[in-house]
């Protein structure tokens, strides 16, 4: 009989990665449970906190599994949280739970597994791994509503020939009909929403990034650059944001269009100013080659897509709403990434 | 099953487990109360406090049965504090059973020196009439270090009369001789399960010049210092290990340090390495005797310890870095932090703690599987 192929299994102690053990295992894998700490600080039921420690490790001792916690906390405050509070520092709005898989589950955690001899690193995200004539290819998961593809567009072949995703051909439902069919204490526990590192309950983003960065106060102008109102904090308005502007207008409302920190403004102006024909990029990465026909385009982890086509810029097909700088753009082709970008300042 | 993290836990005594199974068949009785089988009870523990106040070098009044040695840690500084208010000092290397209570009442911390040994001068400075407790452990339980409590109380009464001495003796019991090492302590903790007693219970040493508030009231029990019925089993267990490692402890001390010596000697040999608390003697050989016996704490660089300690145990052998929290997770070392080790370095920390039970084989295997495991890391480079 051929050697079980030993495989590392990220365990976040939520239900999608208890499945996602539990299938391996059936599979026939050699499987090993880790939970990654990630974050000292507080946090509500994000991947960080104790509790889902020993959701995890309690899940992996009814699959009868090995299960260790890896501390990557240093890792996590460099490549994540500081790039966090530095991109908002410069008005962009940063997507964390990216930037922990690139350097965190896909680059740490995968060096590590590769280091203790494991052929094969795991993990319950909602996508599937497509073989394509040219490669392999991230691919929307059978769930599209769970889809987590748009997080995972950075992962290049070498990650991908070692990775698997088990739960990705499943729809959520059934991932639950399976944890309870193995009667997995995880579930039903509800799915992890926000940013794991920020406690909502203690006073979310805001209060977080006031204790790390020094706010800047200033003006909110329209577009003809006449001041309209005051802000406390330029650092904490998005693109397309419409509370907190400190203006009224509830017959012609207005949205934030555009922050610029280093002259402490935020422009604001109507629905119809909010909306571009193209949008600026950089990292412009294509998969295989570049494809410049119509793609479709999304600019937000559960956001939808639009047709749009990629040339030096993203061009859309109608007109479209600002992206904040520093989000994420992940072009696909047929429900698979082709290619990415992120987005710069208009 | 190689077990080199006798500083963690050490393997439960045959003579605790024979103890504890007695108490628990036929000796159910709540020692606070009148009858025969709570006299029984009361003789039980009555009779366990002779033997400790033995070995601990005090007389039996003295000694306060706690649930283990954060207990006693917290009862002697936060008990100290609430009766006699004024300054507290710990070291910066204590652990977290101290420093937390120390932070939480807005005591000091003393400086260490490189060589983890308490920095005097520091601690002077920080000395004066208001301090009422400094607490300093007496064998560090990262890295081993044996403090000088002798020169440390010495100078307590020069520069804080008023003041009193703790120590957090729970990783030198195994090791050293308490009635001498911590004559000059005025509160001692210890935990049983460090010398094959169980988990869950210990002591706090409460000398002549101490004085407590109770953090805990109900019963009255332990002179209305710690209220709640006794643990008969864990506390009769606890005493048992407690004089079986004191009757040993000569013998297990000549019979392990050759054995840590060879692992420290030979761990060190490997590039990169670095072995905390100790010296050079002038014929170049390295000199432990600031470490206690059961100690070989090694640093190497380009290597983390989570990585190194589960392929250590997927051959069979069980150690640990830094302590524990509670998640599981292996924390940065406070210790070595305060030691003046770059945080890289000490991320690469490994602890192999030897025990009363650690056989020469147990050291044979380990020094196959090490230093194989370190080439490995290096090579992939995580």
């Amino acid at each position: 009989m051929k050697k079980a192929e030993k495989i590392l299994v990220a365990m976040s102690g939520g239900v999608d990665s208890s499945v996602a053990a539990a299938v391996l295992i059936k599979e026939g894998f050699d499987v090993t449970g880790v939970t990654m700490k990630l974050w000292g600080g507080s946090s509500d039921t994000g991947c960080c906190s104790v509790s889902d420690v020993i959701d995890a490790r309690r899940v992996a001792d009814q699959l009868e599994i090995p299960h260790h916690v890896f501390n990557f906390g240093d890792e996590f405050d460099t490549h994540v949280v500081e790039p966090y509070v530095e991109a908002h520092a410069i008005g962009e709005t940063p997507n964390p739970c990216i930037e922990c898989n690139r350097h965190i589950k896909f680059d740490k955690l995968f060096r590590r597994a590769h280091a203790l001899g494991f052929d094969l690193l795991a993990t319950g995200h909602h996508a599937q791994i497509a073989q394509e004539t040219n490669g392999l290819r991230i691919k929307r998961a059978e769930d599209h509503a769970k889809d987590q593809s748009y997080v995972l567009h950075m992962l290049n072949q070498d990650q991908l020939q070692k990775l698997r995703f088990p739960i990705g051909t499943m729809t959520k439902k059934h991932v639950r009909e399976i944890a309870n069919s193995l009667s997995l204490q995880t579930a039903d526990k509800a799915d992890s929403q926000d940013v794991c590192f920020i406690s909502r309950t203690k006073g979310g983003r805001q209060l977080f990034l006031q204790e790390r960065l020094e706010m800047t106060s200033g003006q909110v102008i329209d577009t003809t650059g006449t001041q309209i109102a005051e802000i406390d904090a330029v650092e904490m308005v998005t693109i397309g944001q419409r509370k907190g502007l400190g203006v009224s207008g509830e017959t012609n409302p207005h949205y934030a269009i555009d922050v610029n920190v280093q002259q402490a403004t935020v422009t604001a102006g109507s629905k119809e100013d909010l909306f571009c024909q193209q949008t600026p990029i950089a990292n412009l990465h294509w998969v295989g080659e570049a494809d410049h026909g119509t793609l479709h385009v999304q600019t937000s982890a559960h956001g939808k897509t639009y047709p749009a086509r990629i040339d030096q810029r993203v061009i859309w097909e109608e007109p479209h709403m600002k992206v904040a700088p520093g989000q994420s753009i992940v072009f696909y082709k047929n429900n698979t990434v082709v290619g990415s970008a992120i987005a710069k300042k208009h | 099953m190689i077990y080199l993290d006798n500083a963690a836990s050490a393997p439960t005594r045959q003579e605790t487990i024979e103890a504890m199974v007695s108490v628990l068949e036929e000796n159910y009785g709540n020692p606070s109360g009148s009858h025969s089988m709570a006299r029984k009870a009361r003789r039980a523990i009555d009779d366990a406090r002779d033997i400790l106040a033995e070995t601990l070098g005090c007389r039996a009044q003295e000694i306060i049965y706690t649930s283990g040695g954060t207990e006693a840690d917290n009862l002697a500084i936060f008990g100290t504090h609430n009766a006699l208010g004024g300054t507290v000092i710990c070291s910066a290397t204590e652990h977290h059973a101290v420093l937390e209570p120390t932070e939480t009442i807005g005591g000091q911390i003393a400086k260490v020196n490189p060589d983890g040994s308490l920095d005097l001068n520091h601690l002077a400075d920080l000395l004066n009439e208001q301090t009422t407790l400094v607490s300093i452990g007496l064998v560090n339980g990262e890295t081993g270090i044996i403090q000088d409590l002798e020169t440390i109380s010495d100078l307590i009464k020069e520069l804080a009369p008023n003041a009193l001495l703790h120590t957090d003796a729970v990783q030198g019991f195994p090791w050293l001789d308490i009635p001498t090492a911590t004559k000059t302590a005025d509160l001692v903790s210890i935990a049983a399960h460090k010398f094959g007693g169980p988990k869950g219970i210990g002591v706090l040493v409460a000398k002549e010049k101490a004085k407590l508030a109770p953090m805990q009231l109900g019963g009255g029990q332990e002179q209305g210092i710690r209220s709640g019925t006794q643990d008969v089993a864990g506390i009769v267990g606890m005493a048992a290990a407690a004089q079986q490692t004191s009757n040993t402890r000569q013998a297990t001390i000549e019979r392990v340090t050759p054995l840590r010596n060879q692992l420290a000697n030979e761990l060190t040999s490997i590039k990169g390495s670095y072995e905390t608390g100790v010296s050079r003697n002038s014929n170049g050989e390295t000199n432990r005797s600031k470490k206690i016996a059961g100690s070989c704490h090694v640093c190497f660089d380009q290597i983390e310890s989570e990585a190194l300690l589960f392929l250590l145990e997927q051959e069979n052998i069980l150690a640990s870095a830094a302590s524990s929290c509670s998640s599981g997770a292996q924390d940065p070392s406070h210790v070595l932090a305060a030691m003046g080790y770059n945080r890289e370095l000490a991320g690469g920390s490994l602890r192999l703690s030897l025990g009363y039970k650690t056989s020469e084989t147990d050291i044979q295997k380990a020094l196959e599987v090490i230093p194989k495991s370190i080439t490995k890391l290096r090579k992939t480079g995580s």
